[in-house]
């Protein structure tokens, strides 16, 4: 069974953080609330690449997901600002939406998760991946040439994309 | 068997004594935890001490000397003072996140505290990701901002909150561009790497353009002068955290404080070669002290700089960051970068063993320094032309409005 | 596992570190008086009664500066292991590195024509 080591706490710790998050994103009425429970979340997912091993992607975690974009998250809601004063029940289908968020997670954890990781599974009790990879192996296969230099490159064109639509969507909303 | 349980093997002291190995982990890092943490709280008593002193001295008065020898004890004496003020919520206030914003404010600078390398044995957590945990938690700053503006039920706390995210947000892209000069330099992430690469010569000499972009940008984000437009006194009041009283505005400023003394430390660690110093290799106690000494200078530049330039505008902030900040830190990355891949093809780089090696150092340190250098001038040049061009256009709408147009202007 | 044993520094100082600040909160809570009358929890707008809600005309500008910060934000996110490998990189990784800053550098200057990093 699991030994109640100090991986273990933190393990469970982070967990809660994650779906304590979540549930309260959901579950609360005010939408800065909602935004605080989503940034509890995102540390429990920071949390966990720590435990896995992957520390570069914990900090890029807290950097990009809540330096950034939850700060962008708090504009939006500025932008509309009568919706933190949502007091009524908006989803009239919430029985149906349920039952199907329901079905959706036993869809995954029966065909998806238990298989390959479960008691019986393939790959039960080996970890997730036998590399451990630094961050620099990280820096040198991106612009390998027989790496990943091509998606390199096309995720900046991506994001200067990304740029130049916002900006112009925000432009016209301006004249 | 019954060796000494000092604070080396206090692990194992406990573990022979009988307890669980991970309990006397966990105590032996509580003990670490509080050690690191006292020492931003000690410090910030004498900073908000020598801030005012040297403010005073610069305005020509003498700053607190009643309270203690030479008025050191005056932050104690207004902490016991804002300790007994009442604490006015403002109705309306979302009463939780308003009372976790300062907590925030304090929580996320001594944070930053854990991975300073005071001397080559002593480090907190020496992280291999240490340069992005400072980014990182940097960037968690402005949840308090936005947190205090917002719970605060005030229309200037909202606005003043908004312009000050604008301006952490703007600076935070120098800032970090400028941190990948260093870390291309050293090959490494952490801070105690960045201190132990720089053994042959400090970054400072070998890439100034940098330092003076990062010391600029951690101005900024810091919210010192010439960019303080946000808590100035004059203006926006105190700006986000206007409807704060006692204790907690206590906490906000005496936080600004600390992270402007920590970027300071920061600075120091990175650029001016940490605890490096005479006869360190024999007596690492002393890397404390000189990393003491290269961060008051640093610190003391912002002081002074403070107290000597004005503030600027919020557009004028923001033109500064985007138009000239980012641009440069840019060119910054891709020229030291170049000039690194031509100073590995002409053999340059000093080896592996001579990291201490002044003198193996000295060709690449003249590359980098010549390429820095010119783009120092040609930055200062393009300024001189644009501040030329300013004045001259100034000049003509002068001289051109001056028949029979009212003062103004 | 000392790798492990850094973060568990972190983590601990994480969990501890909100103990500080909340101490003298607690304690002025306790130390201090507590009158609340209306006239003090008022909203402070420089000596007026404040009027109408307490809203703020978001410009549009505030969210684009967020957006083109989260646009560089992103890219250092990949610069940063370039950087790290920059020592044992070849001029071919210089190469690719410098595509994508221009790429980035690019769209800075489309913002910047466009008048999009004007403050408002």
């Amino acid at each position: 069974m699991l030994e109640l080591n100090a991986q273990t706490i933190a393990f469970f710790i982070f967990a809660l953080f994650i779906l304590g998050g979540g549930l309260g994103v959901v579950t609360t009425r005010n939408l800065i609330h909602a935004t605080l429970y989503l940034i509890l979340s995102l540390f429990g997912v920071a949390g966990f690449f720590v435990l896995l091993s992957a520390p570069f992607l914990a900090s890029v975690q807290v950097l990009v997901y809540i330096g950034a974009i939850a700060i962008l998250i708090v504009f939006a809601v500025m932008l509309t600002r009568s919706m933190t004063r949502l007091r009524d029940l908006y989803n009239e289908q919430w029985l149906l939406s349920g039952i199907a968020g329901l079905l959706l997670f036993g869809l995954l954890a029966v065909g998806v998760i238990l298989p390959v990781w479960g008691q019986n599974g393939a790959r039960s009790g080996q970890p997730v991946s036998d590399a451990v990879i630094g961050t620099v192996d990280l820096g040198k296969a991106l612009v390998d040439q027989n790496g990943y230099v091509l998606p390199f490159e096309v995720a900046s064109l991506l994001l200067t994309a990304a740029m130049i639509g916002a900006i112009v969507i925000a432009r016209d909303d301006q004249e | 068997m019954n060796d000494v349980c000092s604070i080396n093997n206090f692990v194992r002291c406990l573990t022979q004594g009988g307890m669980n190995q991970d309990l006397a982990n966990l105590i032996s890092l509580l003990l670490g935890v509080v050690l690191v943490a006292t020492l931003p709280l000690l410090t910030v008593i004498l900073l908000i001490w020598v801030e005012r002193k040297v403010a005073a001295r610069v305005q020509d008065r003498l700053g607190p000397n009643r309270v203690g020898p030479l008025g050191l004890l005056q932050t104690i004496a207004d902490a016991l003072k804002m300790l007994t003020k009442e604490d006015i919520t403002p109705l309306g206030a979302d009463k939780f996140i308003y009372n976790l914003a300062p907590i925030i404010a304090f929580a996320v600078v001594i944070l930053l505290w854990a991975i300073i390398p005071f001397t080559p044995l002593h480090v907190g957590a020496d992280l291999g990701i240490g340069v992005l945990y400072f980014v990182a938690i940097g960037s968690i700053g402005t949840i308090k901002i936005m947190v205090a503006g917002w719970s605060s039920n005030n229309k200037y706390a909202l606005l003043g909150a908004f312009r000050t995210i604008a301006q952490l947000l703007s600076y935070e892209v120098p800032l970090v561009l400028s941190l990948l000069v260093p870390v291309m330099l050293a090959g490494t992430l952490s801070m105690q790497g960045l201190v132990f690469a720089q053994g042959g010569m400090w970054y400072v000499v070998m890439i100034p353009v940098t330092f003076v972009i990062f010391v600029i940008a951690n101005q900024a984000e810091v919210g010192r002068a010439p960019f303080d437009l946000l808590e100035a006194e004059s203006e926006i009041i105190a700006g986000y955290n206007i409807e704060y009283s006692g204790f907690k505005w206590g906490i906000f400023m005496a936080s600004e404080f600390l992270h402007a003394f920590t970027v300071a430390v920061l600075a120091a660690v990175i650029f001016l070669g940490g605890w490096w110093g005479p006869f360190v290799d024999q007596v690492p106690a002393l890397g404390f002290v000189y990393l003491g000494l290269k961060t008051t200078v640093i610190y003391l530049f912002g002081l002074v700089l403070r107290a000597t330039v004005p503030r600027i505008r919020i557009d004028q902030l923001m033109a500064f960051n985007w138009k000239f900040l980012v641009p440069i830190s840019i060119w910054n990355v891709l020229i030291v970068a170049l000039l690194l891949q031509v100073a590995k093809g002409l053999n340059l780089m000093p080896g592996p063993d001579q990291v201490n090696n002044v003198i193996a150092h000295l060709p690449l340190t003249i590359l980098l320094l010549a390429g820095n250098l010119v783009l120092g001038f040609y930055v200062l040049t393009r300024i001189r032309g644009f501040g030329r061009a300013q004045r001259l256009a100034d000049e003509a709408r002068r001289s051109g409005a001056v028949v029979g147009a009212p003062a103004g202007d | 596992m000392t790798v492990l044993n850094e973060w568990a520094f972190i983590g601990v100082f994480f969990a501890a570190v909100w103990v500080f600040p909340l101490l003298p909160i607690v304690g002025a809570r306790l130390l201090g008086p507590s009158k609340p009358n209306a006239l003090k929890q008022s909203t402070y707008e420089c000596g007026v009664e404040t009027v109408g809600d307490t809203w703020v005309q978001f410009k549009v500008q505030y969210y684009i500066y967020g957006l083109v910060f989260l646009v560089f934000d992103v890219e250092v996110v990949f610069l940063f292991p370039w950087a790290l490998a920059y020592n044992q990189l070849d001029f071919f990784g210089f190469v690719a590195g410098l595509v994508f800053v221009f790429f980035l550098f690019d769209a800075l200057i489309y913002a910047w024509r466009k008048d999009a990093l004007e403050w408002v």
